[in-house]
């Protein structure tokens, strides 16, 4: 039980993205991609990852910033979580991220943690954060989906040997908007939608993100079709603050004359991914916005969880946060 | 009774050095050559260390030592030790080492090789107490302070007969009754056998338990973090392997304990034990994660409580069983506090306790603010309104009618109590909370939101006797208040030294309260623990103040003429009451005390204090007029502390969440010596409760013994959002007749009553519901709301 005393580790601190792929790629393995900290630094102190080299990429200009564009909205994956919170073009056109960034963990947390940080960040299961050999650190075991594992914060869908889920409200805010994530790396710039953003246990259970090694998330791109739309974002944690959803759910919808033309629905905590409830969201389109809806797609939402021993409690839970983001839009 | 400084608001001496930084804690010193040691902590649950090579470890530059298990001071078993061959919990430490930094100390740590071989474990007393269940020690599996270390185990037919959602009720270590419990059942209109389990939760202490010792002309100089100064010495001593007087002990700031801070404790010698081996100064910084390893918990409890009351709501017999899990060694006796809180907060006309404490795999337990009492009223409060709405009786009123009162007698040998206020502090608060108002909000639902309203009651022991007491006034007239108390953060040590003040009618102004740190000086007193320091220390300031006084008198007498009797003070001067201008100023009193030397100038001690005090005064002697004394006042029986809380909540049914609209929580606390910081008390008690109903709970791996919660984030005491934006406080403040000037503890009951008013206040919005498990989360509220069935089957071990 080594905790709470960092190993040296070398640190590179470019100042333009291109070095820092440069130097990512020549350090190959060993590298270590670092913007706020908040996650990385937990690994370090436990010694559970250890980097040989910390490439810090909160030096370089340009990575940060709320930019509208003719497409939409594009935020900097350096944008602080505060900033966003607090941005009051985010505020009067995407509320739904605003709402999202200042659910995140705590104040002090968001004034250095950033939006880039918040989608890469790694599952949060507490087997995995203890350093133990499971899945995936890489082991051949699970210790939550057992008889006795301690799953209460685990999933209900896309359990995959790994049970852990999603712990970025921004993530789930990200793909309830559509967002397009700019990702730079060795070959060059790509852009991939949210929803492939995040990866399950199945297509990579080392991974979260479709991030390969030496490639940086830059910025995030919301598009316009959905600014202005009604949004809902509800989180519920054990605690009001610092702590991570036990369910979340994040909607955008469009309605004409009552009766809604658009939606999306997401919901975190409840998967490895951001989940988005497409059926729910069919549901949805052509019907009023009133509560015996936001009941159907309550159960809708939630047909196919598979349980745990102590999470089962978010099936209702899931259920009603699904039903108010239709209600109480 | 009026009072100069006692009642009023003061501004502590050690304040602005806390809130500006400048306060220096035992992490924040420095000494020439010191080095830093880091612990290696078992990664599993129970096993033995076959063998330990440390020569890679040795190798490395940068490392200056290890300090092995066979190096410490042996600690008798069940008792934790220092350092240990068999670990017991995954994070015991097992050995130290020592290097320039404390990276390289760590990484040195990973080159020592252990063989360890896995013994079996347990984390479940059930588990433990099932025929053939495995032991958590390898010399037995229950024992307590005051109970011989055994094995027990349970007979099948005894987990046969109960079933899965009953207590066993097996054989019992323990046991006590009053009364005819057969007769009390018969008689009753409503009987309830209610099986519950209570968790365990960290103290959360902000400053975790570093230490920095070094030796120096035969002396162990020791700077600790412990809320207690003078009750750690001798303890501390023996952990070193020196004698008291060998030890300089320096804890002028705590950052918190809440109860785990209280004695000596093990880890807290390795430092010194280092310092010896290698002769440097040793600096041992724990972490926050490691302080969840090594800072203890409060025990929780699997338990069972049969409750008969009357048609009127007179509770006429309980019947309680506590299986207490108390971690890996001796820890606190938190069951029989239970059974007390119950006796004393109830007064049922018969009770009988058992208890069995069983050892477990998982990290030392040890007194958490209400040790027993708090877990207990977050179980019994609720019950209590299940009998009042069976009953069709007020909540207020249920609690009234059982309320204690001087004829209140506790436990088998029927102890008494000396004051009682419980009922005044419901009163009280029942009409500035508008209690009548308020339960008829109850159930009423906007939307996904139901009110809920409740009330919650909780009880402590407020104080100890026996200890010394010790002043000086020196001859530029100021009053020394020597105390041994700590510093846990409730400023009795000044508060308490204000009753001397008081008793001499200095100003505020012309007193020093000396502590913190040997040097100073200091008596034997207790420590700061179990909220007893408004009343102990009141009584030995007291009596070391009086006795300071009749020695001035007798000075005025043998100076000024006529008898000791016919003088009085007046703060600055002794003068005849008779002649106002016959008088001495006390800087004249302390010089002629230092010129007739003997007893006036401590250089003839009493018989019957301590050695500690009498070393501290034969240290001080000369140095002006000391008045010192042993606390032999008398005693009237046991001093309970109470508080009572009032609680609105809004419940979200649909997320499990709650709000609390409003809060006010009433203690019996006897004379109020400081508004500010009783108020404080109160209100921190409070919110410390809110994480104790719905929050808090640290959690045990049963497959490995991992423990869950090594961070603030994970163990999740409540933050600013959790609590409400204003919350009351208020209070009976009536004397307590055995307290020199009325004063008691109050410093644990206001967590369990805030806790358990929530308790109630959730069951309330759920139409009654009864959880019987704490803490309530989310999503136990959500089961009960969905009608799901709980995750946790009802007697599943506090740490799942």
């Amino acid at each position: 039980m080594s905790r709470d005393m960092m190993p040296h580790f070398e640190l590179y601190q470019p100042d333009t993205v291109e070095n820092a792929i440069d130097l990512a790629k020549r350090i190959g393995e060993g590298a270590w991609i670092m913007a706020g900290g908040q996650d990385s630094l937990d690994w370090f102190k436990d010694r559970a990852k250890r980097p040989r080299a910390v490439i810090e990429i909160t030096g370089i200009q340009g990575l940060s910033g709320i930019r509208e564009t003719a497409e939409g909205l594009e935020i900097g994956a350096l944008t602080t979580l505060t900033e966003i919170e607090n941005s009051a073009l985010v505020r009067e056109k995407y509320s739904l991220l605003s709402t999202a960034a200042g659910r995140v963990a705590s104040p002090q947390i968001r004034n250095i943690g950033t939006l880039g940080g918040n989608l890469c960040q790694d599952a949060r299961c507490w087997y995995y954060r203890s350093g133990v050999n499971c899945y995936r650190a890489g082991g051949n075991s699970c210790y939550a989906d057992t008889p006795q594992g301690l799953n209460r914060e685990h999933c209900l869908f896309g359990a995959s040997r790994c049970v852990a889920v999603s712990p970025s409200d921004m993530g789930t805010a990200s793909v309830a908007l559509d967002a397009q994530m700019v990702i730079r790396g060795p070959d060059g710039e790509r852009v991939v939608p949210a929803e492939e953003f995040f990866i399950g246990p199945a297509t990579d259970i080392r991974r979260m993100t479709v991030l390969k090694p030496a490639e940086i998330l830059t910025a995030v791109r919301y598009p316009k079709t959905w600014a202005g739309a009604k949004f809902y974002f509800e989180k519920v944690a054990d605690r009001n603050t610092w702590d991570f959803a036990l369910v979340s759910v994040a909607s955008a919808l469009r309605l004409e004359g009552g009766t809604i033309r658009e939606a999306r629905v997401v919901c975190g905590g409840v998967e490895c991914v951001p989940r988005r409830l497409k059926a729910v969201e069919q549901l949805l389109v052509g019907s009023p916005q009133s509560d015996e809806v936001g009941r159907l797609a309550g159960t809708t939402a939630v047909r196919g969880a598979t349980t745990l021993n102590f999470n089962h409690f978010k099936v209702p839970l899931m259920e009603n946060l699904v039903r108010r983001a239709i209600r109480d839009a | 009774m009026t009072y100069k400084l006692i009642g009023k608001n003061f501004t502590p001496p050690d304040v602005v050095a806390k809130v500006t930084g400048e306060a220096k804690y035992a992490e924040d010193f420095r000494v020439e050559g010191m080095v830093f040691c880091r612990l290696l902590t078992s990664p599993m649950p129970h096993a033995r260390v076959k063998s330990i090579d440390t020569s890679e470890a040795l190798k490395m530059e940068g490392v200056v030592g290890v300090l092995l298990p066979e190096d410490v001071t042996p600690v008798p078993a069940p008792n934790a030790p220092i350092l240990t061959m068999e670990p017991l919990y995954v994070g015991q430490p097992i050995l130290a080492v020592a290097a320039v930094d404390e990276t390289t100390a760590q990484d040195a740590i990973e080159k020592i090789k252990i063989d360890y071989e896995p013994l079996p474990f347990t984390v479940d007393p059930l588990q433990s107490l099932f025929p053939g269940g495995p032991n958590a020690r390898s010399d037995g599996n229950v024992g307590a302070q005051g109970l011989e270390l055994q094995t027990l185990k349970w007979t099948a037919a005894d987990f046969a007969q109960a079933g899965e959602s009953k207590l066993p009720l097996g054989k019992p270590a323990e046991e006590w009754a009053f009364g005819d419990l057969e007769a009390g059942f018969a008689k009753s209109k409503v009987v309830y056998d209610e099986s519950f389990v209570t968790a365990s939760n960290s103290h959360h202490s902000m400053e975790p338990r570093s230490a920095l010792a070094y030796w120096q002309n035969g002396k162990c100089f020791v700077h600790g973090s412990t809320q207690s100064q003078s009750f750690v010495v001798p303890g501390l001593a023996q952990y070193i392997g020196i004698k008291p007087e060998e030890l300089v002990y320096i804890s002028e700031f705590c950052g918190g304990g809440f109860g785990s801070k209280g004695s000596a404790y093990p880890c807290m010698a390795i430092p010194a034990l280092m310092a010896k081996k290698i002769n440097k100064p040793v600096m041992m910084r724990i972490s926050r994660a490691e302080e969840y390893y090594l800072g203890s918990a409060r025990n929780g409890f699997q338990g069972r409580v049969k409750l008969g009351f009357g048609a009127d709501g007179r509770l006429l017999a309980a019947d309680l069983y506590i299986v207490q899990d108390g971690g890996c060694d001796n820890g606190f006796w938190d069951f029989r506090n239970a059974a007390d809180a119950l006796n004393i907060v109830y007064n049922p006309v018969a009770m009988r306790f058992r208890g069995v404490p069983v050892y477990t795999n998982t990290p030392s337990r040890t007194a958490q603010r209400g040790p027993g009492e708090n877990q207990i009223a977050c179980i019994l409060e609720p019950l209590l309104d299940k009998a009042a709405r069976d009953l069709k009786i007020d909540r207020l009123q249920i609690r009234r009618i059982n309320s204690p009162n001087l004829q209140t007698k506790v436990g088998e040998d029927r102890r008494t109590i000396t004051s009682a206020f419980l009922s005044e502090a419901l009163v009280k608060g029942a009409a500035r909370f508008k209690w009548d108002e308020r339960k008829a909000r109850s159930g009423q639902r906007k939307g996904s939101k139901v009110t809920g309203v409740g009330i919650g009651q909780a009880y402590h022991p407020a104080g100890f006797n026996g200890f010394d007491g010790l002043v000086r006034i020196t001859p530029d007239g100021k009053l020394h208040i020597h105390t041994g108390v700590g510093n846990l953060g409730t400023f009795s040590h000044s508060g308490t030294a204000r009753i001397a003040a008081e008793v001499l009618k200095c100003d505020w102004e012309n007193c020093i309260v000396e502590r913190g740190d040997t040097r100073k000086h200091l008596p034997w007193n207790i420590g700061q623990f179990g909220s007893n320091t408004s009343f102990t220390m009141a009584r030995t300031n007291y009596v070391a103040a009086m006795d300071a006084l009749t020695k001035m008198k007798e000075i005025a007498a043998r100076d000024l003429g006529g008898k000791p009797d016919d003088y009085d003070v007046d703060g600055r001067k002794v003068f005849a009451k008779g002649n106002p201008g016959r008088s001495l100023t006390y800087a004249a009193v302390a010089q002629r005390a230092i010129e007739l030397g003997g007893k006036y100038t401590g250089k003839e001690l009493p018989e019957d204090i301590n050695p500690m005090t009498r070393a501290s005064a034969t240290a001080l002697a000369g140095s002006g007029l000391i008045g010192v004394a042993k606390d032999t006042l008398p005693v009237g029986g046991e001093t309970p502390a109470f508080a009572a809380a009032f609680i609105e909540i809004e419940l979200d049914v649909e997320t499990g969440k709650h709000r609390i609209v409003d809060f006010l929580n009433v203690g019996d606390c006897g004379t109020v010596i400081h508004p500010m910081g009783l108020e404080t008390q109160l209100k921190g008690g409070s919110v410390q409760g809110f994480g104790l109903a719905c929050l808090e709970h640290i959690i045990i791996d049963p497959q490995n013994g991992l423990p869950g919660n090594v961070g603030l984030y994970q163990a999740k005491p409540p933050t600013y959002l959790d609590i409400p934006e204003q919350m009351h406080a208020d209070w009976v403040d009536k004397p307590d007749p055995t307290s020199p000037m009325g004063t008691k503890g109050i410093g644990e009951p206001p967590m369990g009553a805030a806790a358990s008013a929530l308790l109630c206040a959730i069951s309330d919005a759920l139409g009654g519901y009864v959880f019987n498990r704490t803490p309530v989360k989310p999503d136990m509220i959500i089961n009960a709301a969905a009608k799901r069935p709980m995750s946790h089957k009802p007697l599943q071990v506090n740490t799942q």
